[in-house]
């Protein structure tokens, strides 16, 4: 999977900082299967080497239903289980919610908000892994950088359980 | 069973035998790797042709012992011994690394009667009671096995890990539970507490049944007693070790024998 590079942007060198915003665009596409679940879906930023470095959204079932506790199949969704869910305390304030039904959601973060306030600037990857029940797993990695008045524009797409992923920074 | 009282001499002289046994054991969890707060998994225990499909014997179920992550015993549950293989339970209510063990120990003694080669199984009393330690044609050997699996509720741990520095033990360098394809895995085992070198490693992959070739894998352990491989398919693993050498049981010269199986999986990136 890589990921395109549409613009980039170096911002203005001079002014004071300004809050940016990151915002990224997924895309749950509509399955014709004859047992559909909504899928589970983690978001999170690492660095090159994997080590998280933000989580900034979990898509799972929040109350106990008919299949059990929604936190016992967190597991399937194994990269970022294995990165870095089994160490957190579920829920996680402002990244766990409800699943969601196939279409195009998009998520806002100010660089102030505490979820991205531990970025430096550098290299990172965005990480988007979605996982259904009794279907797929698929996850798309975008890399990107990481500064203060950088701008970018970048979209990978999944081929199963994932449509477009996008990325946006801008101020 | 005392063996405190079994002064094991076979470190420094070790035979690493070939560990080609005709029958493999295993334990087989249905998760390694789960998450929540509450959980149970069922486990299957044979000893078998094929991995991982029972087809000769099950696992003695008396034997089995489940260590928590705080390194507590904690009860099987639902146990069951079926023709092919035994089946029981474990409640997962901590979060971190359970160890599931099925440990047995058996004595047997080669002499010779009437002038024919004759050998005894039985327990360590009857063996004493027929005088097989005092007699100079007899020889006794005691061997040992440890079955075992790794389960993870949570984030792993270590403090289920077996650290009686008594007899072959598994050390994670990679946590068993944190084995991923294409990635290097390292393990160590240690004999009575020290490094055990040049063990002879096998490593085989589940669903034999279905390759014309097992495709079995041995790798040697290094002075640090460290063996590593890479998986290159996700799926279940099967690993086994085996050491034997002279031991003394209050005095009396025996042979002693040590083998050794744990079961894991290698997920996929």
């Amino acid at each position: 999977m890589r990921a395109k590079l549409t613009i980039t942007a170096l911002g203005l060198l001079s002014g004071a900082a300004q809050a940016q915003s990151l915002d990224v665009g997924v895309e749950l596409p509509s399955m014709n299967v004859a047992e559909y679940h909504r899928p589970y879906v983690a978001v999170w930023i690492s660095h090159p080497d994997h080590t998280v470095a933000a989580n900034l959204a979990v898509w799972y079932q929040l109350d106990d239903g008919p299949e059990g506790h929604g936190e016992d199949w967190l597991k399937d969704i194994r990269q970022w289980w294995r990165r870095t869910g089994r160490s957190l305390e579920m829920p996680v304030d402002g990244v766990s919610s409800a699943t969601r039904a196939p279409g195009q959601y998009t998520l806002s973060f100010s660089s102030d908000d505490e979820r991205l306030s531990a970025l430096e600037a550098g290299s990172y990857v965005l990480h988007v892994e979605a996982s259904r029940e009794v279907g797929g797993r698929e996850m798309v990695s975008i890399p990107f950088e990481w500064s203060e008045d950088g701008e970018a524009e970048l979209s990978d797409t999944g081929s199963e359980e994932l449509g477009e992923v996008r990325l946006s920074i801008h101020q | 069973m005392k063996l405190r009282h079994l002064l094991y001499m076979c470190v420094a002289g070790a035979t690493a035998v070939q560990p080609a046994l005709a029958h493999r054991m295993w334990l087989l969890p249905s998760s390694y790797t789960l998450s929540g707060d509450d959980q149970w998994i069922t486990v299957d225990g044979a000893v078998s042709n094929d991995l991982f499909f029972p087809n000769h014997v099950p696992l003695n179920y008396e034997n089995v012992t489940v260590h928590t992550p705080e390194g507590e015993a904690l009860s099987v549950e639902d146990g069951w011994v079926g023709a092919l293989r035994t089946t029981f339970d474990v409640h997962l209510t901590e979060q971190g690394t359970y160890r599931i063990v099925e440990g047995g120990s058996a004595w047997m003694a080669f002499y010779e009667e009437d002038g024919e080669r004759r050998r005894m199984r039985g327990s360590l009393e009857e063996l004493q009671a027929a005088g097989f330690f005092e007699n100079p044609t007899a020889q006794v050997f005691h061997s040992r096995r440890n079955v075992e699996a790794y389960v993870t509720l949570g984030a792993p741990s270590t403090d289920a890990f077996a650290t009686t520095d008594e007899g072959l033990e598994l050390r994670p360098i990679t946590h068993p539970n944190d084995v991923y394809v294409g990635e290097e895995a390292s393990f160590s085992f240690v004999m009575d507490g020290a490094p055990a070198e040049g063990l002879e490693v096998e490593i085989v992959e589940g669903n034999d049944r279905y390759r014309d070739d097992p495709g079995a894998v041995t790798v040697t352990t290094d002075a640090d007693g460290v063996f590593s491989f890479t998986p290159e398919e996700a799926g279940r693993y099967w690993i086994s070790t085996s050491v034997r050498g002279s031991g003394e049981f209050e005095g009396h010269e025996i042979g002693v024998g040590q083998s050794y199986v744990v079961t894991f999986e290698a997920l996929a990136l």
